[in-house]
């Protein structure tokens, strides 16, 4: 008796009254998903015509060009710099590559707005740089405006390759040597083996992580507000704080959803017209390619150079600004700040690591059919913007608000709002937007239970729930709790949903550095960025430790 | 709220004209010049900032803050729309380089020559002050022959379903007071509203001004007018 049911396809379709607890609760999961959603959309019932058609004429088309500019550059420039990186420290050797193999992850624990703030002090006009170039060469002397296009397209390359570099070397990894093997006697040199068969076979990693950046920079705002640079995320927030228009920051939100789910679609069939087989599963490993002496040289300056500006330099700058301005800043306030941020990220965490528990224990009892869909939807939250989450789940709270309100009235005769000033619509809000990262994390721990420990187990005389508590959930331990790490650091680094939705007295360190940026003191705004950028180390030395044992 | 202390101890064009809100200190947004290359008689007005006199000199903060976007609603309410829209637009034709996102880096950028003029608030000032008594900037009151200096305030009020109204109003009450206006304006180097208390001795010492007489309720209501209008000027 197998222990995992498989409905037949019409069987998914069509039976739908008789649905498992397990089932109830995902497709209630995805409700938090498909109610902001409905709700944005739903807000062209009622527009508010004059902002709308303002929007329409004279934002719309820089904001579409400035997003898809954006996007390309830093998708083009994120996926060079990853995948050359990649391929250096994962199959090449040359001196220095084990310890920039995983040196070369520590960017992730900048968050984008740090580095942008960093990197605008130090290259801005008034910045040390141009200020010593002025020195040199005259008063008149100028570089490119850095508040520019091209400077976010730098801060963000920056921030986001490690990405793409960590899936493309994995990507690399597992290929093996045969291919390569098979390339060369057929004739193809090192280089045309590269780019016929290594590159190509690498694609759905390299696509997969082109794509996470790809999200990441459609749904950045902290670091395009201090470039005064704009796209939907800074319009959506204007929308609803400079024109007090919830509705036009919906509708706004609306073109900002339907170009993810276009960048979702080219994804999908970019990877549709391969297939990949692998004839064996136990690969030789290859043997590391030594490079001739002179590029081992360009190879490890190389890899010292990205590591120094998208790491070593902004900390060292960091640290300068903190020591500097520690005495006269630091204060019990930003105790306080941390202990929010802190609280906001555990909560978050271990709701969202509960609910991807759900949706991979569905997962795994509902392998095919209409349930995959519901999991597919739960997850989406990870390409809608904090913006737009933010707007989207406002509304229908505010408006059930105002229902207990009058409701209260009525039967109490005096009321309090019961929903808008508590913490719910931010969890609600991070729930959404980071169960997928969540959800990932637990569902590959689940699949390390196979159906035969499951059939052992029943063998044994045990059941159900008991099953679960003794057998599934201390496999799954390494998974939930490398689950509970990552969302951890990305609520904490979280910026619009917070900035946006937070009651009174919910500042976080996010939102100070939101704050401080804002007023152009990047000397204070130092020390909240340490404490963040402490915290996303946590996830990198956990993965590091994970991939050395 | 109807409560006498509070219309006594603010003038009436710093709160709301149905009382729902009371502004609590002034803020006020005028013109900051380089002492190095700018005279003082060289300037006038946010009108005049918008002349050929100032092309590639002017420097301005993002029209995402809302103190500019106040300051062009204050302009709509003197000059109409019209008239407004070719001041902003003079002004983006001016531009030294790209709107800053802060007042303190606009200052900056005045201070290492990439322009010479550039409008702020005056606590920025205040602040850059304090960390270098010798600053080569200056603040200019602008429009002192026609309409006065741009003001905002910070103020309060109570919300509809608060809790506890009373104690709230007698906050602001406090507030209002010379006790707390004092302690409350001096913090941040603002100017107190309350017209019997003096600002503090290094706000004093910047000088005295007339502000625009226009009720910051109406800057409020022309808000999403002057958003509207900078969008169209190109000001970013």
């Amino acid at each position: 008796m197998s222990s995992i049911h498989v409905p037949t396809r019409t069987q998914g379709l069509f039976r739908l009254p008789r649905m498992s607890g397990w089932q109830i609760s995902t497709s209630l999961i995805c409700l938090l998903v498909l109610v902001p959603l409905t709700t944005l959309f739903l807000s062209f019932l009622h527009p508010e015509k004059e902002i709308w058609e303002h929007i329409l004429q004279t934002m719309m088309s820089r904001l579409l060009i400035n997003s898809v500019l954006m996007v390309t550059g830093v998708a083009l420039c994120t996926g060079i710099l990853g995948v050359s990186l990649a391929w250096l420290t994962g199959v090449c050797e040359f001196p220095g590559r084990r310890f920039f193999s995983w040196a070369l992850l520590l960017p992730m624990a900048m968050p984008t707005y740090v580095l942008a703030f960093v990197w605008m002090g130090l290259l801005d006009f008034p910045g040390p740089l141009q200020s010593a170039l002025r020195q040199l060469f005259g008063t008149e002397f100028r570089l490119p405006e850095f508040r520019s296009l091209a400077g976010v397209i730098q801060t963000m390359t920056l921030a986001l390759y490690p990405y793409v570099y960590l899936l493309a070397k994995n990507g690399f990894a597992t290929q093996g040597a045969r291919a390569m093997e098979a390339a060369k006697t057929l004739g193809c040199s090192q280089t045309q083996a590269l780019f016929r068969v290594a590159l190509p076979m690498a694609w759905p990693w390299i696509a997969g992580g082109v794509l996470l950046v790809v999200m990441e920079s459609l749904a950045d705002f902290g670091a395009v507000s201090i470039f005064n640079f704009d796209t939907f995320t800074t319009a959506i927030y204007k929308a609803w704080f400079g024109f007090f228009s919830l509705s036009a920051a919906a509708q706004l939100s609306t073109v900002l959803i339907l170009l993810v789910f276009l960048i979702m679609e080219l994804d999908k069939r970019s990877r549709k017209k391969r297939r990949f087989y692998q004839a064996e599963r136990q690969q030789t490993k290859a043997p590391r390619i030594k490079l001739p002496m002179h590029l081992q040289c360009v190879a490890s300056t190389c890899c010292t150079l990205i590591l120094l500006l998208a790491f070593g330099l902004p900390l060292s700058q960091l640290l300068y600004w903190a020591v500097q301005i520690f005495e006269q800043e630091f204060g019990s306030r930003y105790l306080y700040l941390l202990v929010h941020s802190a609280s906001l990220a555990a909560i978050a965490a271990v709701i969202i690591v509960f609910l991807a528990f759900v949706l991979a224990y569905t997962s795994r009892r509902h392998p095919v059919g209409i349930t995959q869909w519901f999991i597919h939807i739960a997850t989406l939250g990870y390409g809608l913007p904090g913006t737009v989450l933010a707007v989207g789940i406002y509304i229908p709270m505010a408006g059930l608000d105002n229902l207990l309100i009058s409701l209260q009235d009525k039967v109490l005769g005096s009321s309090t709002s019961l929903l808008q000033g508590t913490v719910l619509v931010m969890l609600l809000a991070y729930t959404v937007r980071f169960l997928a990262a969540g959800f990932k994390a637990v569902d590959s721990g689940m699949h390390r239970v196979t159906p035969s420990i499951d059939e052992a187990a029943r063998l044994m005389g045990m059941r159900g729930p008991k099953i679960l508590m003794k057998i599934h959930l201390p496999i799954i331990k390494g998974g939930a709790l490398t689950a509970l790490t990552m969302v951890f650091v990305d609520v904490m680094k979280e910026m619009p949903i917070t900035l946006m939705t937070r009651p009174f007295g919910w500042d976080t360190l996010a939102v100070k550095i939101f704050e401080l940026t804002s007023e152009g003191e990047w000397e204070r705004a130092a020390i909240p960025a340490l404490f963040l950028v402490v915290t996303g180390l946590l996830p990198i030395i956990f993965f590091m430790r994970k991939s050395e044992s | 709220m109807d409560s006498k202390v509070l219309t006594e101890n603010i003038p009436a064009q710093l709160r709301d004209p149905e009382n729902r809100w009371f502004g609590l200190s002034k803020r006020a947004r005028t013109i900051v010049y380089s002492t190095d290359r700018v005279k003082a008689e060289e300037l006038s007005s946010y009108q005049d900032l918008a002349s050929a006199k100032w092309e590639g000199r002017l420097l301005l903060r993002t029209s995402k803050k809302v103190y500019n976007q106040s300051l062009v609603a204050m302009l709509i309410g003197e000059h109409g729309a019209t008239k407004t829209k070719s001041i902003v637009q003079g002004w983006v034709k001016n531009l030294a380089a790209q709107p800053f996102s802060s007042d303190t880096k606009l200052m900056e950028g005045i201070l290492a020559g990439q322009g010479d003029v550039g409008v702020v608030n005056t606590y920025y000032y205040g602040r850059l002050l304090k960390k270098n008594p010798d600053l080569k900037l200056a603040l200019f009151w602008a429009d002192q022959d026609s309409d006065g200096v741009h003001v905002n305030v910070s103020g309060g009020g109570v919300t509809t379903h608060a809790n506890n109204p009373q104690a709230a109003q007698r906050l602001l009450e406090w507030l209002s007071s010379a006790e707390a206006q004092n302690l409350f304006a001096d913090t941040n180097m603002e100017y107190p509203v309350n017209p019997k208390v003096k600002p503090a001795t290094e706000v004093a010492a910047w000088g005295t001004f007339k502000a625009s007489s226009m009720n910051i309720a109406k800057a409020g209501e022309l808000q999403g007018e002057a958003i509207m209008l900078m969008d169209r000027a190109e000001y970013r």
